[in-house]
């Protein structure tokens, strides 16, 4: 097949992969898939978000994530392209789950490759402050009370504005 | 002006409105000014769109602050902030 000497090697780093969904995801796969062709890459960096059963003092049973169709996409693709623009870094991925989840449950994982580690540790981190502020997801959290919308924490308005250039 | 309501989370159930398609007045020309509109609605809406409330807004889908002038034809939605992650 002539196709075959045709193939395009898709360029590392070109593609920046961005994944709401209801299912669970497979951090090692994911991880593999990032780096997969690129031997430039000497560090990947990985924030995994998970469901804990305690918040603001209560017992969580569950949770449901909403989100805004189309701005979520838009918001995370503008913070992933900020981060490119600021640091030295290859590929990047988020996946972030909506519907519904329990504890223990993966919610979001950020993952970021670079040659060196500094590059990658600093932008996974300011990805995921921004995520944390910008991003329009929403959890409501089912509690022994009933169920409860949570509310947005000062410190990751705080976390965030690190980041804002002076 | 023709504009194309969302509203999510806590927002949408207060309200019980997801989407809703208005014509608005052309004395409307802020996403302030639209706030302050949808409040003369009377409950729920004085209530969940009133002053003292935090909210954010996001015009065709990029977070605006309050004093963004509104477009014909957009999209703006009304949200808490944000709690994913």
């Amino acid at each position: 097949m002539v196709l075959k000497w045709l193939s395009f090697r898709q360029l590392p780093g070109a593609d920046v992969p961005i994944k709401i969904q209801e299912n669970d995801f497979d951090v090692s796969a994911e991880i593999a898939n990032l780096r997969k062709g690129d031997p430039r890459v000497g560090a990947v960096v990985t924030f995994l978000g998970t469901v804990r059963d305690m918040n603001d003092g209560s017992q969580v049973k569950g949770m449901t994530l909403e989100h805004y169709p189309g701005m979520t996409e838009k918001a995370l693709q503008e913070i992933l392209d900020q981060a490119k623009a600021r640091w030295d870094i290859y590929q990047t991925l988020v996946i972030h789950r909506v519907g519904p989840l329990m504890p223990e449950d993966q919610i979001v994982l950020v993952a970021v490759t670079s040659a060196h580690r500094g590059e990658a540790f600093t932008a996974c981190e300011f990805i995921m402050d921004y995520l944390k502020t910008a991003a329009p997801f929403w959890k409501k959290e089912d509690t022994p009370d009933g169920t409860r919308w949570v509310d947005a924490r000062v410190t990751d308005e705080a976390a965030m504005a690190r980041w804002v250039k002076k | 002006m023709k504009l194309e309501l969302r509203f999510f989370a806590s927002l949408r159930e207060a309200l019980g409105v997801s989407q809703e398609g208005l014509t608005i007045p052309d004395s409307i020309k802020t996403i302030a000014d639209l706030r302050n509109y949808l409040t003369q609605r009377g409950n729920p809406w004085s209530e969940v769109l009133a002053d003292g409330k935090v909210l954010r807004c996001a015009l065709n889908q990029h977070m605006v602050d309050a004093n963004t002038p509104l477009q014909d034809g957009a999209e703006v939605a009304f949200f808490p902030p944000v709690t994913g992650g």
